[in-house]
Formats: structure tokens, C-alpha cells, sequence
């Protein structure tokens, strides 16, 4: 049995419908990531599990009991949040402490476990401070600390890293992770950066307009997107517009107008005159001038090069096809000596293993 | 040119503040004054404030308004922290304009309205009339400073503490309340300020059973200045001054909210 | 759901019940009586008495008799008299005058205390209010001992006059000495939204408009001023309303021909005990200032607007 379960939960404010129709559900220690644009019904989700929000109609089931109508308070779930809402006018201690004195645990075991707890986040010298003499990764530490002391169900994570600057974040990933893995707690994590929810998560749920619109691990998302949205949404992607004109032989042949045929693997319920999307990642496309002809199993495409961005570690072409169509393509740096392979309006060749590209239905 | 500029106008500023002190520094230094009349100085002398205490309608109108200070202050900071509380949380049409009209006002028309009030419910006039008056009027100060002590807040404490295992009520004792502490205790100390100065209100609901100090100080300059008036302003001043430091011991944000 | 109900009520509940009792009955009351005529001994004509018979309370009036209870009279009065909405136009005046000048005073104070280093600006706003937090009849006594005709201010003033061979003056119980004071009063209700507002200030905004080629005046009056269009209506209020109820400084101060609108309502209440006219007076006031406190709000908003 799944630890936590969403059946078919609605919540509408208003006019506005937040979270339509969404059922998923988590297993015990897994680390799952509800990621989509600003707006898209995480945050309203995730306040539903904490019990900030009821659902309209649909279940949440924890450990198999519907807590439609219980209290925040009487739920076995922290919250970890954006602003880390550490108490101003108590210690580091104090805070952490704080759910253990609701949950009325003996004063000497409180000292134990906030001992503990600040020795696992590496805080036990700030133990006397005040949250305002803090910095902000230290913050961060101690909001999961006091979340995690009583040894909650579930740990939910609202957008927690992205008070903090880029390096920072980083350091707090690999943290994140680590200590995941040590307390073997649940963890839903609610962000906005798909980087994060690709590095992080054992799950993804790719969320827009109040639905799920992917739910997989980070490979299959990132690789194979079941829609424009995800693929555009995750990470760098060329979408071109194509046209299904043959299935055979575990290929498909997509036209792209203006340009010419393109091979991708067979996606279910895409028949012979199928409309929709060959999305690409940039870095699957080999670009030179002039490219071998390889075996059969290559699409091959010419172009012009439109912008070069020279980015340190690789350098971004911006390839022009022949319908005016844009490109995205990417070189690395490693072996040449040269900052640039080629310059604007340069002709060059495009290739790809046909099953690089992946194709979505409009 | 910049720095020109900025002289002049610290200059203009150095006389708006010499504008806002030398008339009450004068009113001090005249209560040491020798002389019945605040004219020329003639010599130094305590004899105003021995007069000052031997006054017994004097003594009895500081008592008064202690009493009547003392009494606001407490009733209206509970009831306008519910207020500033309620405001904060709900969504309220009337109550916001109840807490609202009393401070936006002129002070005479509630002192009117009132008066109308406890005559035709037979009252006499007298503390009680004054103290219930002076609530009316406090709630309000206390409401504003509780409430914009809580929009200050961030809303996720409290959240923080309901997800913590907090119920509202522990959530409220243990996050909230003293969070908003400091705009309590200020909203408190504006009260019984507002209340021992009040002087409109007062003279309209008083009528001659209770006298306060700044009744008995309308009196005397009225009538016939003395330089006693100088001494119980000066010692007014200094109670005042007292109250502004205890304020800044016990609850440093408590000026800032006050301002 | 029902203990939410019950929390909101145990909440807001008492100081609505307190503020219902204690202010709008009263009001409501006040505004009545303007339509009641004066008792034969001051107050109100009453509406019940006790029958002597019966020892019970009964009600004198009915539908056939109202007229002698009920009366728009007052009204007229306050219409066909035309010293009386003199009275208001110079309350108005007096108010409008003592606004502008707290404005002028205030405006650079304000300003300054804005540019001020950060450690320095809470103890200069504390220096403005701290008068403010003496009592309000001390500080009106203050300029009765420095306007007075025995005071040093007075004499060097009469004797300067003198010279030039002008008579003496009187400046306590004159107009001049009621705007004084009514400035004197509330000039931090002037100061403290001012620099509220100057305080919040992208200084940036200045730069670029130098940048861009506005020279000191040009930043002030196209930068400076529009965005502090809000402050500068707020204190307005602040300043502008309760000078314009203003009874005491007038009644200490102003002498016989000083007097404002307040000193006539405390003149009807107290003295002349007509409290039908003196509730007009004062429901004719209260009209004012709501006048006054939706103009300045619209404006506010209107000038907030055209700031951003």
C-alpha cells in the first residue's frame, strides 16, 4: 500500500479551478517532486497534504485513512517553508523543540532529540541563537531540522532552496539528498525549477493548469516528454512541427514541412496523418559542415548557422533549416583549442540517431 | 552646491525643532520662577511646586485622572487588541467603521454625542462616565497598532506552528501573541498617554463630579495664570518622559510602532 | 466551521457590543436630537414622562401629536442665520491656513529626516513627537506665557513696532495667535506621514533623473513631490480635520473674535443648553469632515495613480 494517496482531488478558489482531477500517489521513502510553472496547483496540493486546504471533493489517504477534515496539527506531516517561518522570538533550540513540546514528549527527552538533530544538520553551536542571526543556508538547516524531529510521515518541502543563491542551492541539493537518504523519511517536494526536480527526486509529477501532465521518473520525463508542455517545460528542447506520413518496420517517418523527412520511434496513437511535435534536445544533435553520411538509423538536415553564444564549458549554435525554422545545437569546448567552430551564416550539417528526437501528439 | 543646499535646509529644520521645544522649555524654566507673574525672571524658587502639592483639588484631580488612566488602559487594550485581531482575520463591514470614525473625527462630537448619552440615561457625570468615554476613543489607537503589528507578521508562523502540532489556540498563545507583544504593550502605553491628556472628551463628560488635570490646568489658565500650572506641567512632562523610557526597556519596538 | 463562526464572534463581539453602545448609539442619539425641540430647562423637550397616576413610564408622543415633539426648525436656523455658516467658512479658513502652513514647516523637515543616515533617523522622528507627547493644554498654555502682554516676546515685538511708530499689538487673544497654536499642535500630524512617505523613496529615482538631465528643482518637482502626493494628503487630513473641530485653542487663545465652529457647540451644549441647535452644529461638522475625509481619500488615490 502506497503511503500517501491522491484520489480525483479538487479544489477550486472562486472562479478559479487550482487543482483539477488529480490522483497520484507516493511510496513510503521516496523522494517526489511536484514541479510546474507558478500557478499551476502545487502549492495548493501541497497545502492540501499539510491540511491548509481541503479538497473540494477527492481523497488524500495517509497510511490508508482518508484526512479529509483533519486538522494541520493532527497530522502526521511537517512543512518545510518557503520563508522557513522559523519563530523570531526563539532559539534554534526553542524552535526545534517546539513539535516535540506540542506532541508533549518528557523535557529530557526533548533536550536529546533537539541535541540529535542539530548535530545531524551540523548546527549544535547555534543551538542559543536566534533565527535573525543566522544565515540563510543555516535558516534552511534549522526549518528542516524542526520539521523532521518528531519523525513526521511525510515531509513537505515548499519551494525550500529557492530563497538562497545559485551555489548555495547546489551545496543544499546534495544536502537535501544525503539527508534524505539517511532519515528514510518521505519526502514531496514542491519547486518551480526543473533542475532541482531532476536532480533531487526519485518521481516527478509535471503539473500544469491544476493536472498532471507527466508523472515518471527524471529520465523518461526528460527524455521522452508525453506532451509540448513537458518538453518545453523541462530543460532546453527544439519542437518542430511535423506531420506522421508512414509507420513500418518500428520506425516512423515524420515529414517536417519545408525541410524534409524525419525518423522517430513509434508513439502509441500517432496513425498515418498525425499532426503534432519532434521534440529534440540540443544536445543529442551533431553539427559540423560537412557530416558523413552514417548508417540508415540517422536523420541528416542542413542549415545555416543564425547566433553563436559562447558559454564556456560548450558554445550554442542556433541553426537556421531551410523553412526558417530555429535549431538549438550545442558543442562542447573540451577538446578544441578554438573558441568557435564556426561563425554566422556558416552552412552546416545536422544529425541525429532518429530515436534521439521523440514525437508528441498535438 | 549640494552641500550649500542641505546647510540651509538643516538650518530651516534646526528652527522648525527650536519651534517645537523652546515654548515648553520656557514653560519649565518659568516654574522655578520667583515671581507670579511668567515675565521677567526675578530668582530662583521651589515654592510653586510645595504649593503644588498642598493643592488638594489638585491632588485630587491627579488621582482622578490616574484612576480614570489606569482603568482605560486596560479595558481598551484588551478590547482593541480583539478588535485589531478580529480586523486582521475577518472579513468585517461594521466593526472596521466603529474602531475607525472615533479617531477620524473631531473629539468634540464624541464628547457631545456622549454627553447627550449619559444625560438621557440618567447618569451622573462623573469617573465612571469619563473612563467609559474614554475607552470608546482608545480602542481604536490600540486596534491600529495591534493590527498593523500583525499584517507585519509573516502568516506562515502560525501555519508553521498548526503544521508543528499547534492547535489555533496554542498557536495563538505561544506564535502569535507574543509576536504582536510589543504592539500590545505600545497600544497600552498610548492609551493611558491618550486618556491622562485627554481634555475635550473629559470636559464634556465630567461634569462636576470628577475633575482631572488637564480640566484643573483649562481652569487655572483660564482664570488665573499662576506659575503653579508651570509646575504641574513640568511634572507632567516628566511622566511622560518616564513613560517613554520604561517604554523603550520594556518593549524596544514599541516606540516605533507607537510612531 | 461552527467554531470558526464562535471564535469570530467571541473575537469581535466585545468591542463591537462596546463600540455600538459607546459610540454609534450615541451618535445616532445626537443626530436625532436635531430634529427635537430644546427642554424648558435645557436639554430636550423629553418624548416619555411618568404619569402621575399610574407611576408607569408612558410615551407623549404619537401620530397625531409629532409635530409638537419633532422639528426641522434647527435646521432653518442654522440656513436662514447667516452668522453661523460665516462662523463655519472662517473654521474653514482657519483650518485650510494652519494645513498649508503645517505643509510648508513640515516639508523639508521631513525631507531631511528621509536623507538622514539610517541610525540617526529613529531619534530625530522621536524628537518631533515627543512635544506631541506633552500634554495638549501645555503646550497651549505655552504660547499664552510667550504671547502674553508681560512676556519678553511680546514687548521686544512692541517696543521693535514702537520704533517705527506702529501702536502696540495684541497677539495672545487674536487670530494670528490661533493659527499659531492650532500649527504649534499639529505639526508632527504634518511631519510623521510626510516622512513615512519621503522615507520609502527609490533614491535611484533621483540619479536617473539626473542622469537624464533634471537639474535640482526639475528632481523635486517632477520626482520628489508627485510621489509624495500620498503623505502630503494623509497629513492634510491629519491636520486639516481636527483643527477644523477645534474648540480649545480658540477658547484659550482667540479672544471673542477668534472664536471656531467648536466653540459654538460647546457654547450650545454647555452655556446656552439649546441641544437640538447645537446637535445641527454638530451633524453639520460631522458632514464636513466625511466631505473632507472622501476628498482626500479619492485624491489620495487619484495621486497614488498618477504617481506610478
Amino acid at each position: 500500500m502506497a503511503l500517501l494517496e491522491i484520489r480525483d482531488v479538487v479544489k477550486t478558489f472562486g472562479d478559479f479551478t487550482a487543482v483539477n482531477h488529480v490522483s497520484l500517489s507516493v511510496e513510503a521513502g521516496e523522494f517526489f517532486t511536484l514541479l510546474g510553472p507558478s500557478g499551476c496547483g502545487k502549492t495548493t496540493l501541497l497545502r492540501m497534504l499539510a491540511g491548509f486546504e481541503q479538497p473540494d471533493s477527492g481523497q488524500i489517504l495517509l497510511d490508508g485513512k482518508n484526512v479529509a477534515g483533519v486538522p494541520p496539527e493532527k497530522r502526521p506531516v511537517h512543512t518545510v517553508f518557503q520563508s522557513y517561518a522559523l519563530f523570531p522570538h526563539m532559539t534554534v533550540a526553542q524552535n526545534i523543540a517546539f513539535p516535540l513540546k506540542m506532541a508533549r514528549v518528557p523535557q529530557a527527552d526533548i533536550k536529546a532529540r533537539v541535541d540529535e538533530v542539530l548535530d545531524d544538520v551540523r548546527l549544535t553551536q547555534f543551538a542559543t541563537r536566534f533565527p535573525h542571526e543566522l544565515s540563510g543556508g543555516q535558516r534552511q538547516r534549522v526549518a528542516i531540522a524542526r520539521a523532521l524531529v518528531n519523525r513526521p510521515r511525510l515531509l513537505l518541502l515548499d519551494e525550500p532552496l529557492s530563497a538562497l543563491d545559485a551555489k548555495l542551492r547546489e551545496e543544499m541539493q546534495i544536502e537535501l539528498i544525503n539527508l534524505q537518504k539517511e532519515v528514510g523519511i518521505t519526502f514531496v517536494y514542491v519547486t518551480h525549477d526543473q533542475g532541482e526536480a531532476l536532480a533531487l527526486s526519485h518521481r516527478i509529477a509535471v503539473m500544469n493548469k491544476g493536472q498532471v501532465a507527466q508523472l515518471d521518473v527524471p529520465e523518461t520525463i526528460y527524455s521522452y516528454p508525453n506532451s509540448r508542455f513537458v518538453a518545453d517545460f523541462i530543460g532546453q528542447c527544439n519542437l518542430l512541427d511535423a506531420t506522421v506520413v508512414a509507420i513500418d518496420d518500428g520506425k516512423m517517418k515524420l515529414e517536417i514541412e519545408g525541410v524534409g523527412i524525419a525518423e522517430a520511434l513509434p508513439v502509441a496513437g500517432a496513425a498515418v496523418g498525425a499532426r503534432g511535435t519532434l521534440t529534440l534536445r540540443p544536445e543529442k544533435i551533431k553539427l559540423g559542415a560537412s557530416l558523413p553520411a552514417g548508417d540508415d538509423h540517422e536523420v541528416h538536415f542542413k542549415g545555416k548557422v543564425h547566433d553563436c553564444l559562447f558559454l564556456g564549458d560548450v558554445t550554442i549554435y542556433i541553426v537556421e533549416l531551410d523553412n526558417g525554422t530555429l535549431v538549438e545545437t550545442m558543442l562542447p569546448n573540451a577538446a578544441s583549442g578554438r573558441a568557435r567552430f564556426f561563425d554566422d551564416n556558416d552552412q552546416v550539417e545536422l544529425a541525429w540517431r532518429f530515436d534521439a528526437g521523440h514525437f508528441v501528439l498535438a | 552646491m549640494h552641500s550649500k543646499q542641505s546647510k540651509w535646509l538643516w538650518g530651516a529644520a534646526g528652527l522648525v525643532y527650536l519651534f517645537l521645544y523652546l515654548p515648553l522649555i520656557i514653560v519649565v524654566v518659568y516654574s522655578f520662577n520667583d515671581s507670579k507673574l511668567n515675565a521677567e525672571w526675578v530668582g530662583f524658587t521651589f515654592k510653586w511646586y510645595e504649593i503644588l502639592f498642598n493643592d488638594a483639588q489638585m491632588l485630587t484631580a491627579a488621582r482622578n485622572t490616574l484612576i480614570i488612566g489606569l482603568v482605560t488602559s486596560v479595558c481598551s487594550t484588551v478590547l482593541g487588541t480583539l478588535a485589531g485581531v478580529a480586523m486582521y482575520k475577518y472579513k468585517l463591514r461594521l466593526l472596521p467603521v466603529l474602531v475607525l470614525t472615533p479617531i477620524a473625527i473631531p473629539e468634540i462630537l464624541m464628547g457631545v454625542s456622549l454627553l447627550i448619552f449619559f444625560v438621557m440615561l440618567n447618569m451622573t457625570l462623573g469617573l465612571v462616565s469619563v473612563t467609559l468615554s474614554h475607552i470608546a476613543f482608545c480602542i481604536g489607537f490600540v486596534a491600529i497598532v495591534v493590527r498593523s503589528r500583525l499584517q507585519g507578521m509573516d502568516e506562515s508562523l502560525v501555519e508553521a506552528a498548526r503544521d508543528l502540532g499547534a492547535t489555533p489556540v496554542q498557536a495563538f498563545r505561544l506564535v502569535t501573541l507574543p509576536l504582536i507583544m510589543p504592539g500590545i504593550i505600545a497600544g497600552a502605553l498610548m492609551a493611558f498617554t491618550l486618556s491622562i491628556d485627554d481634555f475635550v472628551i473629559t470636559f464634556f463628560t465630567a461634569g462636576a463630579g470628577a475633575s482631572t488635570l488637564p480640566l484643573q490646568i483649562y481652569s487655572m489658565i483660564r482664570i488665573a495664570v499662576t506659575p503653579e500650572v508651570n509646575a504641574i506641567s513640568t511634572l507632567l512632562m516628566l511622566l511622560t518622559l518616564a513613560l517613554i523610557v520604561i517604554a523603550s526597556k520594556v518593549a524596544p519596538g514599541a516606540i516605533k510602532a507607537q510612531s | 466551521m461552527r467554531n470558526n463562526r464562535l471564535a469570530k464572534w467571541l473575537i469581535s463581539g466585545p468591542p463591537l457590543l462596546y463600540l455600538l453602545l459607546f459610540f454609534a448609539i450615541p451618535s445616532a442619539i445626537m443626530a436625532f436630537a436635531a430634529f427635537r425641540f430644546p427642554g424648558d430647562y435645557g436639554g430636550l423637550l423629553p418624548l416619555m414622562d411618568v404619569n402621575p397616576d399610574t407611576g408607569k413610564t408612558e410615551l407623549l408622543i404619537n401620530a397625531a401629536n409629532f409635530r409638537e415633539f419633532l422639528t426641522l426648525e434647527n435646521f432653518a436656523r442654522f440656513f436662514q442665520e447667516p452668522v453661523f455658516f460665516e462662523l463655519f467658512i472662517k473654521s474653514f479658513w482657519y483650518a485650510g491656513l494652519t494645513t498649508v502652513i503645517c505643509l510648508v514647516l513640515a516639508y523639508p523637515l521631513a525631507w531631511l529626516i528621509a536623507r538622514s543616515p539610517k541610525k540617526h533617523r529613529d531619534l530625530l522622528v522621536l524628537l518631533v513627537i515627543l512635544p506631541f507627547w506633552s500634554n495638549f493644554l501645555i503646550r497651549v498654555y505655552s504660547w499664552m506665557i510667550i504671547l502674553g502682554p508681560q512676556g519678553y516676546f511680546a514687548r521686544s515685538i512692541n517696543a521693535v513696532l514702537g520704533v517705527i511708530g506702529v501702536g502696540p499689538v495684541q497677539l495672545l487673544f487674536s487670530h494670528f495667535a490661533v493659527i499659531l497654536v492650532l500649527v504649534y499642535v499639529h505639526l508632527p500630524f504634518m511631519v510623521l506621514p510626510l516622512y513615512a512617505n519621503l522615507e520609502k523613496h527609490d533614491m535611484n529615482l533621483l540619479d536617473a533623473a539626473q542622469d537624464l538631465g533634471a537639474n535640482a528643482w526639475q528632481r523635486f518637482w517632477r520626482i520628489t513631490w508627485p510621489l509624495s502626493l500620498p503623505g502630503v494628503w494623509a497629513g492634510a487630513a491629519l491636520v486639516f480635520i481636527p483643527a477644523l473641530g477645534m474648540f480649545a485653542v480658540p477658547d484659550l487663545v482667540g479672544g471673542t473674535d477668534g472664536i471656531m465652529i467648536g466653540n459654538l457647540i460647546k457654547q450650545q451644549f454647555l452655556d446656552s443648553r439649546d441641544w437640538p441647535f447645537g446637535s445641527v452644529l454638530s451633524i453639520m461638522l460631522t458632514l464636513a469632515v466625511l466631505m473632507l475625509a472622501g476628498l482626500a481619500t479619492l485624491i489620495g488615490r487619484g495621486g497614488k495613480r498618477n504617481a506610478l
